[in-house]
This record gives C-alpha cells, structure tokens and sequence, in this order.
C-alpha cells in the first residue's frame, strides 16, 4: 500500500529545500520531488552566493520583505546549520554625477525597506575598505554577506531530512490529477500521491503551475555568464564590489568574493527562451573580462579556472517584459496547491522567510501540530585543510583516512570525501561530492583528483563503471571498462 | 609533533626526483627522503605505456613504466628513504616541510629542499571554451589515467584539441581501443608536439591534423553530444563563416601544461611568468637560498631524458650547497629577444660551465641562436630547424662571461 503524502514539494532548489525544513517543524508526510540527481542544479546553484541586504527592491514587496528579514536572521541560520558565512559588507561604487544620483536613490529605498548602515562614502574611504574595488565614490552596505549557495542548499535538504523529509531524484514530474481530494502526481519514474502540492519548480514553476490548474502566468529567463577565479586572485578582495544600478534596479557585472576564497566576476544579463541553456558565450565573456576590471582592478586572464552560467526565471508581463514581485499564493478555487512563481533573486537570501510564508498559507487551511522531535542543528562536514596542525594530527590518528589527499589543490582528504559518497540524501555524482566537499574545484579542475574521486564512489556504492554520473540524469562518465 | 631533520627533501618521486635522489646519494649526501603523494613511485610516466621514452639517453625505446623502473630500482639498491602515500601540504622559506600521510603527519626540516612536483594541465575552464558543461570532456593527461591504469574507457566518438604530445597519443591510444578519433583541432599554424608523434599517432591511424582552428562551442545538456569549430585568424580569433560541426560523445583536451608550483609559492619562491616556474640560477637554486627545482617543476620538457639529466645536474650544486653551505652568487641575468620564449636558467655567476634550456616562439629554418655579451657575440648555434615543441640546449663556459653585464640570447 502506496504512503500518501500530507505535502509534496515540486524542486529541491534552495526555496524547495527551505520549504521541506521549515514542513519537518510540523506533524506531517512530506516528500520533496526533484527531476535531477541532487539539490540545488538550477538557479540555486548558479548565482553569486550573496546575502542581500534589500535595497533594491520595490518597499512592501516580497522580495524586499523576503531579503531583509532573511539577510538579519543569517548568522543564527549558519550557526544552525553549520554552514560558512561572512557578513562582510558590500560596496556599490559609482563613476559619474548619474551614479550617485542611483546610489542615493536606492540608499532612500533601502532605509524606507529597513536596510541598516547604508551609507555614502569617499574614494579614500572606499581604497581603504577594498583596495581591489574601482570607483570614485561608493554606497557601503554593512548588512551585505556572502555565502556558498550549495552547501546552504544540502545543509537545508540534509536538515528536512534528518527530521523525517523523504527526497526523490530523477522524478521529473510530468502530470498531476487530483481524484477524491488526493493529488496523483506522476513522475518520469513513480506516481505520488499527496493532499498538498506546494510548486517551487524555479524555471520550470509556470509548467508545474499549469499542470496544477493556475494558468497565465508568464516566466522571462535571464541568463547571467560568470567567471570564476583562483584563489590567488581572492587575496585582494575583501567583500562584494558592484556597479551603481542601472535605472530598472538591475546591476551589471560585479566582483563577488566566495566564502571559499575564491573570485566571482559576473554575471552578465541576457533574455533567453530556452531554459535549459547554460552555455556560456564568446562575446559575453569578452564582455565580462571589460566590465570585470572596472570592478576588480587585480582581474588577470591567468586566473580565470572556470566559467558557467545560471538563469533566472523573472515574472513577467508578456510583451513589455516587465518584471513582476514573487509570488506565493494559495487560491480556493485550487484547493491544497501553494504556488510559488517567479522566485529568483533575492531567493537565496529570502529561502527561509519564503518557506515560513508557504507554511503560514498552509496553515489558514489547516492545524499544524509541533513536531517535538523537530532538530534544527545539522552537522556539515568537517574541513580537514582548516584545521591547525595539531588537530590534522589528531584527525589523521583518529581515522587514516584523514592522512590521504585526494584532491591536493583543495587539500581535502579521503576521509571528507567519504562523509560526502555517505551523504544522508543519498547522491553520488561527482559534482554532488564536489559540492558538499570542493573536491575538483581548484586550479586543476579535477586533473589529479576526479580518478581518484570516480574510483571511491564505484568502490562505496557498488556502481558499475558506466552507472557514475557526473552530474545531471543521463550525464554518465563511462562506456565501461577497456578490457573485462 | 616531532621534527625529523634531513640534509634534503625531495618533493615528488616522478622522473626528476628518482634521478635526483640517485645522483644525490652517488655524490655521497646520504641523508635525504622522497615524499611521494602517489602509491607507488614513478609520477606520470605509471601512465605512459607507450615507447619511445630514453632514445637520447640510454639508447633504448622504453615504456613509461620501464623508465621510471629504471631509477626505481637505482632508489632501492642505494637503500634512499621513500615515502609513498605521503602530500606535502606546505613548505616554508625556513625549508621545514609538512606532508599528510595515512600514519600521521610529517615534519621535516631540511638543509636543502628539492623541488620535482612536476605540472599540471591546461583546463577547458583556464582557456574558456564557449559552450555547456556535460560530461564526456577529458583532458588528455585524465583520459590516458583512466584507460591506462583503472581499466575505464571514457568514450566511442573522439574529437581532440590541441595537438600537444600526450593529445596525439591519446588518439592513437583510443584508436587502438576501439574508439573513432574523428580529428585533432590545433589554433597554432604548426602542431604543438613532436613531430615523431603526428607521424606515429596521427598519420599512421589516418587521423586528421586541422591546424588554425579551434572549438567554438560545447554542445550537450548531459552527456556531450557535439561541438562546432572554426578557423582561426592570425590573431587566433574565430573567423565567422568557417563553422563547422561535428558530432562526438568525447573531447580529449591537449591544451597545454603548467608547472605545479603551488607549494612552491607558499615558500616564497618567484616564479617566472614565462615558464610559470622558479627562476634559477645556474645551480637551480631559487629565489630562496637552499630551495631548488628542476624538471617539469621548472620547465615543461619535451623528453623525460631533459628531465632525469637536469634533476642530476641540480644535485651537483645541492651536494656541493648541503656540504658548504653556500653556493657562489649569480648576478649576471639572462635575456631573450622576442623570438625566444625562456631559458633556464635565468642568472648565472660567470663561474661555472652550465646549460642553457630554451624553447622558440614559432617554428624556424635554417636559424642561428646567438649567446651574445655586450655586444660580443660569445656563442653561435646554427640550426637546420627550430620549433616550439623542440627544447634546444646550449653548453656555455662560465669563464666566457667576463663583465656583470645581462646576456642575450637572440635567433637570427
């Protein structure tokens, strides 16, 4: 007999995943359905892991009340859930008479929405607090912080997890009926069953929205180009390093330092159709390179050890493409669906006030009771490479593991590794243990240690050669062996 | 934790630090360790199963493996420490070095320390190739430790770039497997490896060479599904109109290598942004007195017998470093004109006979390279042909250079 599910969740981006942690509180069946292999593959993953501080967005909409409230409660989210965070700060810098007038502006709008500290500063004052940053003047945003979008994103799906939340991958959802009050959600693998649907499906949140009965809702894809630098080069920055907003609120290519130390220089802004199209183009990276040293004026083509791409679906007015505010809604006339369209940024900044708005909508319709087993405290894997000397020695002792670098670029051991392949949803691609433990992605990308990493999954999971996948569904590595 | 102290260490047990190691111990410097991050001995060459390796030097056409074995086997009857499964994880100026290892960590501190870290890979993302980011694309170096050491073939439908040695092997090695190498893209007008390997690998398995072109686009969501070249103009920019595509499961990357100089750098050693080594001396010590480098560490070499007779020849001047203490001082700086892209070493004293290393910038015929001293010329090399992919050496008297005054090295 099939378990039918109080709530299912559609996408494991990092709204999903908040959704399916801030569930776990309650008394409830919950499954979160993912057509990919992991967590966060979409636009959770490909953006430039900042911690807005609200500022740009129009006062009183969702996206302002969603990053404000998101942005303060940070530090107690990352203490939770033990992932990195840095509230460092960012700075909007500005060139000419027009880009103050934006700063100032947006400063106005920023206070109005309740953003702290904001504050107009001179060139000397701008050098002394980033000395990498171009720009004449600048607006500092003390409240600004950065993040690692991914381990955010595993941190809040292992926590649902680990408080009852069941996770399937490769479940691409295809239809969904409702018959006697219970929606028959099939998927390119199984049929769900569920009273509740919440849609979070990102890009692909107006299929999903169809599919439940709420039509008219138009998404606008805009594809954002990026690089990504080597750690030498994040030696000289110190906090993200934006240009003065455009007229529309938009921001142009910017400097992002990663919690990881690394460099973002990125992204671009393209409007695009095909929402499956990561790829990265000639132009636009030329492009990137230009506008990249105006923000970070050490940029050198040398450190450039990658380049990638993410789409954010924007709510659109067909035609004008005029982009709307979020939205999270519960109609009557479709009973037990809550649909969230258009949740792009600040969506990662504005995950858990997002999902406490979705439950508050589930419970107008219904009680919900405490689940008093509900732990908020999730363990992350330990960084080897962090650690003194003396505690590497007690580490290595402990497990010998330890003692074996498999990725040297990173420094990361074995031992991290295999805390990874064992990762409590269950996901064994290679770019999933990338994720959880930055193995590949250092200055070699992989050269020394991806053997070495396709080897430890084949011998932990029992995996046939041709069954390792690198990242997406049908994305495998293998043909198989040489010789049998 | 306890520090065990050592005349020298050597960084890696590849090519460079088996011969050095042996050369050492026969110049009577005992005291020394190999810290080896791999299972076994022999660094890259475990992967080369081909032949071709120590024609120059011991006359013979060698396997990889058997090469390496060669030095192996010298490391083991002069009784030299190694250490395998062991990652240096830092060095400092002060030559105290750290490596992780299964039984816990080391800590040496060393009278000399060697560098033979050998190099890296060039990645798709350091020469940002246009396109998506699926499965199926290899650099050369991965793909050849794939197939050749854990028995897993990568692909069926090959397209190459770049037409660098390990690239053309690579196509010969997936042919011989079964796989169909479609064709070898290269954006320089003349191929970037040895000539022996296009005849060996590329034209012995009808394997097309397209020079001036290069890939401008990935294609594929999950899994590779093709990609598009196009010819390139002489400032290697895609010229419109000449696109082409070509459907393939696999792209081998041969796209250059880069001397592992990470640790290097933690030690405060300069490197040169021509070789993105260690600038050296004639005695390739470093910028850090006691510190030195040699083989692909320091320049990416066309032939390991460059790399095993280098590493000897460091050993020389660390033996002569690690019983004297200092080394005489180099301050006469070496130059190039443009047509040359380095040498090795950089500086020299004017006292000792040493051998210069340099690779041209561009194919030449019929050239002579000229050692010249204000306005002297001191040496005169002519040469039927000169390429990129061709290491050139040069052996210079020491005595020849009277003044302080920078050497020029110039091709005319």
């Amino acid at each position: 007999m099939k378990q039918t599910y109080d709530v299912l969740i559609v996408g494991s981006g990092v709204v999903g995943s908040a959704i399916a942690r801030e569930f776990s509180r309650y008394k409830l069946k919950i499954g979160v359905l993912e057509k990919e292999l992991d967590v966060c593959c979409e636009t959770s993953g490909r953006n430039s892991g900042v911690l807005h501080a609200g500022f740009t967005y129009k006062t009183g909409s969702l996206r302002a009340q969603c990053a404000v409230e998101g942005n303060a409660e940070f530090e107690k989210v990352s203490e939770e859930l033990d992932v990195p965070f840095k509230r460092t700060g960012k700075l909007v810098i500005g060139f000419t008479d027009k880009d103050m007038e934006s700063l100032l502006k947006y400063k106005a709008l920023g206070e109005a929405n309740g953003v702290k500290g904001l504050e107009i500063i001179d060139k000397k004052r701008l050098q002394e607090l980033d000395s990498s940053a171009g720009g004449e003047f600048a607006m500092l945003a003390p409240s600004s912080g950065i993040l690692n979008p991914f381990t955010y994103t595993v941190a809040l799906a292992e926590n649902a997890k680990q408080n009852g939340v069941n996770f399937y991958f490769n479940n691409e959802v295809i239809d969904i009926k409702r018959e006697n009050g219970i929606y028959k959600v099939k998927t390119v693998k199984d049929t769900y069953e569920t009273r509740w649907v919440v849609n979070s499906a990102g890009l692909n949140s107006v299929v999903i929205s169809n599919m439940l009965g709420i039509d008219g809702y138009t998404l606008g894809g805009f594809k954002g180009e990026y690089f990504l630098l080597d750690k030498k080069a994040g030696k000289h920055i110190s906090m993200p390093v934006y240009p003065a907003p455009d007229e529309k609120g938009g921001f142009a290519t910017h400097a992002t330092p990663t919690v990881d130390g690394n460099v973002l220089i990125g992204p671009s802004s393209e409007f695009i159709e095909d929402f499956e199209d990561y790829g990265v183009t000639q132009p636009v990276l030329d492009d990137l390179i230009k506008d990249g040293m105006k923000m970070f004026k050490p940029f050198k083509k040398e450190d450039i050890i990658r380049s990638f791409s993410g789409i954010r679906p924007k709510l659109i007015v067909k035609g004008t493409r005029q982009t709307l505010d979020f939205v999270i809604e519960r109609r009557n006339e479709v009973p037990n669906v809550i649909n969230l369209v258009g949740i792009e940024s600040p969506g990662l900044t504005g995950a858990l006030p997002i999902a406490r708005r979705t439950v508050a909508l589930f419970k107008e319709k219904e009680e919900l009771i405490p689940n008093e087993k509900f732990n908020p405290r999730r363990k992350g894997i330990l960084n080897f490479s962090e650690q003194s000397n003396e505690v590497k020695k007690e580490l290595i002792e402990k497990d010998s593991n330890y003692g074996e670098i498999i990725c040297r670029c990173e420094c990361i051991t074995k031992g991290e590794i295999l805390e990874a392949v064992h990762n409590c949803l269950g996901v064994e691609t290679v770019t999933g243990i990338k994720n959880r433990t930055r193995v590949t992605m250092g200055r070699c990308q992989g050269g020394y240690c991806e053997t070495r990493i396709t080897e430890i999954i084949n011998e932990e999971k029992n995996k046939n050669k041709e069954d390792v996948m690198y990242s997406r569904v049908g994305s495998y590595m293998f043909e198989g062996k040489v010789r049998d | 934790m306890t520090v065990i102290k050592k005349d020298v260490v050597i960084i890696g047990g590849g090519s460079a630090g088996l011969a050095a190691a042996v050369q050492l111990r026969k110049k009577g410097i005992s005291d020394i360790v190999i810290l080896e991050r791999e299972k076994q001995l022999g660094g890259i060459l475990r992967q080369c199963i081909h032949d071709g390796f120590g024609l120059a030097r011991f006359k013979e056409a060698l396997s990889g493996p058997e090469y390496s074995q060669r030095f192996i086997d010298e490391v083991e009857k002069l009784g030299i420490e190694t250490i395998t499964d062991a990652t240096v994880i830092d060095i400092t100026s002060e030559k105290k070095v750290i490596a992780a290892s299964k039984s816990g960590l080391l800590e040496y501190e060393a009278k000399a320390v060697v560098l033979t870290m050998g190099c890296r890979e060039r990645t798709r993302g350091a020469i940002s190739i246009p396109g998506t980011r699926p499965s199926g694309v290899y650099n050369a170096g991965v793909a050849q430790a794939y197939i050749n050491l854990h028995n897993t073939m990568v692909g069926k439908e090959v397209i190459i770039l770049g037409s660098g040695d390990i690239g053309m092997i690579m196509a010969r090695r997936m042919t011989l497997e079964g796989a169909k190498v479609k064709a070898v893209f290269e954006i320089q007008p003349y191929p970037s490896g040895l000539p022996r390997n296009i005849e060996q690998c590329l034209n012995d398995y009808n394997i097309p060479l397209y020079l001036s072109h290069t890939i401008t686009k990935i294609k594929g969501h999950s899994r590779l599904e093709g990609i598009t070249v196009s010819k390139v103009d002489e400032n290697f920019r895609p010229i419109p109109g000449t696109e082409k595509d070509y459907a393939c499961d696999t792209l081998i990357l041969s796209v250059g290598l880069i001397p592992e100089n990470e640790l290097s750098l933690s030690a405060g050693v300069e490197l040169d942004n021509r070789t993105k080594g260690a600038i050296v001396d004639e005695n390739y010590q470093t910028n850090v007195e006691g510190i030195f480098a040699a083989g692909n560490v320091l320049q990416v070499h066309d032939l390991v017998d460059f790399v095993s007779i280098e590493a000897e020849a460091l050993s020389e001047s660390v033996a002569d470093y690690v019983n004297k203490g200092k080394l005489s001082e180099c301050c006469i700086n070496i130059t190039t004109d443009s047509n040359i892209n380095h040498t090795i070493p950089q500086k020299i004293s004017g006292a000792k006979d040493f051998k210069l290393s340099m690779r041209v910038r561009k194919p030449f015929k019929n050239c002579e390279i000229h050692v010249i001293q204000n306005d002297e010329v001191i040496k005169t090399v002519k040469l039927k042909k000169a390429i990129p992919a061709e290491m050139i050496q040069i052996k210079l008297e020491g005595a020849k250079f009277k003044s302080p005054d920078d050497i020029k090295v110039v091709v005319r």
